[in-house]
């Protein structure tokens, strides 16, 4: 008697071999496309917190460029619109710009210490807006005209725009990337049915004289691959987070970068890719193997 | 009948088989025995004319019936067509749990069947570590499990020495005695002469019919496969 025959009842055998060869590579392929899923959605998470935070910065403010008549100079002139505006509702704070603030703008292309002292800056006036009612660019420039300044208000509207389109590509981008990422799964699988379908020929044939329903063989398949995709999507999940982890670590408070400030909830998104991994492989082994069955007498 | 654009191999075959007749379905090789079990047990279609199983005209019955039709017929294998991942216990249980039973419905009956079939002792083993004739008596018994109305086997007796076939031939035999339909397709002119019983000869895709030759004279088995109770 065999150590084997030691064995009982078990319910649960796996009537389809519970091993396979081809196993760890597909394992390892739907790991990788579950791990490029997961980075880009944390990717695109972050990435469209910073374009919300941007949005939400440039909504709140205005700029006046003011620029000097007769004799004013230009601070006597940027005073005056900052007053000038500050009375108008729906502005919190209106405050003109210091040369030293100005020169601060500009060294990100000029260097610091690279600006000569004579040179013409112009005259700014940073406005802050009321959160709830924001006064609109033709109210401030009313009180500019009523004050008689020759000045510009610019509401970033326009920057707004770039910044929210930015947003909506990094979204769209992002959930492509993941309908891709699933689609290759799907084949993966798909392709990996039907060389189980054929290496296990035989099984399913014993299956068939049994009396098995296609519907029954086909869920052998399903239940197969679902498995194996849940666990490679595990694996993968598990590996983008341990990255978004290092970046957010490595980033501080403010996350990676302030074009990618990931935030730990961020990386909640990683629990899906198991269950999202499952269902394709699911979906896709049922649809494969149904076929292939029909096909059969 | 024929496989894709290849020669007819069975031809104006007229069978009607008797509930709880037993045959045995001789030829050379190549004669066609194979393709006569395959249409009987649905896992071929004619390429002309009718077959009707179980009053079911198989040309036009769904797909999705056949499975039901073939739960009705047990199939034993030259090759046995076990699955060797399976203990003796779980091949046997196969039909039971694919029919949606479970371990405490089929459990009594798998193991009483696998004692009756002389392999009580091997329950637990896997087929790679069986005998030939531990192989095709475990595949008798999942081919009987659910009780079928007819059972096929399709030279069963070839991969086992002379005294195994005699066993599963009063396997067979007894199963017969219970009411089930049997056709044995065989080589074995030796086993076919002592058996007695009617022959269906296949020659060139053409079958024929020929009584039974004659009493039989194997000897009996010593257990009486009726008190086994399992059937």
């Amino acid at each position: 008697m065999s150590a084997a025959d030691d064995r009982g009842p078990d319910p649960a055998a796996s009537i389809l071999p519970s091993r396979d060869f081809r196993d760890p590579g597909l394992v390892f392929t739907v790991a990788v496309l579950s791990f490029l899923a997961c980075i880009a959605v944390i990717a695109a998470l972050a990435a469209d917190r910073a374009a919300q935070g941007w949005a939400r910065q440039l909504s709140g403010s205005a700029t006046v460029q003011v620029r000097p008549v007769g004799g004013e100079t230009g601070a006597e002139a940027a005073a005056r619109a900052a007053e000038a505006v500050a009375g108008v509702r729906g502005v919190s704070e209106a405050r003109a710009m210091d040369r030293k603030s100005a020169e601060a703008l500009l060294e990100p292309w000029l260097g610091k210490g690279n600006i000569p002292a004579d040179l013409p800056l112009p005259q700014l006036v940073t406005v802050e807006l009321a959160p709830d009612h924001p006064a609109t660019s033709a109210d401030l420039n009313r009180a500019l005209a009523a004050a008689h300044l020759d000045a510009t208000v610019d509401d970033h509207s326009r920057w707004m725009a770039d910044v929210r389109t930015s947003g909506d590509i990094v979204r769209l981008s992002a959930a492509v990337a993941c309908l891709l990422i699933a689609t290759a799964a799907g084949s993966v699988v798909a392709f990996a049915t039907r060389q189980g379908l054929a290496a296990r020929r035989d099984v399913v044939e014993v299956l068939h004289l049994c009396g098995a329903e296609d519907r029954f063989v086909a869920q052998l398949f399903q239940m197969r691959f679902a498995a194996l995709a849940t666990r490679a999507a595990a694996y993968g999940a598990l590996a983008a987070a341990a990255v978004g982890a290092i970046l957010r670590l490595t980033g501080g408070s403010d996350g990676f970068s302030p074009a990618l400030p990931i935030a730990w909830t961020d990386l909640l998104a990683c629990l899906a890719a198991p269950v999202l991994g499952a269902l394709v492989a699911a979906l896709s082994a049922h649809s494969v193997a149904m076929a292939i069955l029909r096909e059969q007498v | 009948m024929r496989y894709g654009q290849a020669p007819e191999v069975l031809r104006d075959i007229d069978l009607g088989l008797t509930p709880g007749s037993f045959h045995f379905l001789t030829g050379a090789s190549g004669a066609g025995k194979s393709s006569l079990l395959k249409l009987i047990y649905i896992a071929a279609r004619p390429s002309k004319g009718r077959l009707r199983i179980f009053d079911h005209d198989i040309g036009t019955t769904p797909r999705t019936e056949l499975p039901f039709l073939r739960r009705r017929i047990g199939v034993v294998f030259q090759e046995f067509h076990l699955l060797d991942h399976l203990t003796a216990f779980d091949n046997v249980a196969l039909p039971l749990r694919i029919a949606g039973q479970r371990l405490e419905q089929y459990q009594g009956d798998v193991i009483e069947l696998l004692e009756w079939v002389g392999l009580g002792e091997r329950m637990w083993a896997y087929p790679p570590t069986l005998s030939g004739g531990e192989k095709q008596r475990l595949s008798i018994a999942r081919a009987v499990v659910t009780k079928p109305d007819i059972l096929l086997a399709d030279e069963p007796t070839g991969n086992v020495d002379h005294a195994m076939a005699l066993r599963i031939l009063r396997l067979l035999v007894e199963l017969n005695r219970m009411g089930t339909t049997v056709v044995i397709a065989s080589h074995d002119q030796d086993l076919v002469a002592r058996s007695g019983m009617p022959v269906m000869h296949l020659e060139q895709g053409h079958l024929s019919l020929h009584p039974a030759a004659g009493p039989r004279s194997y000897p009996e088995d010593p257990d009486s496969l009726a008190g086994a109770g399992f059937l």
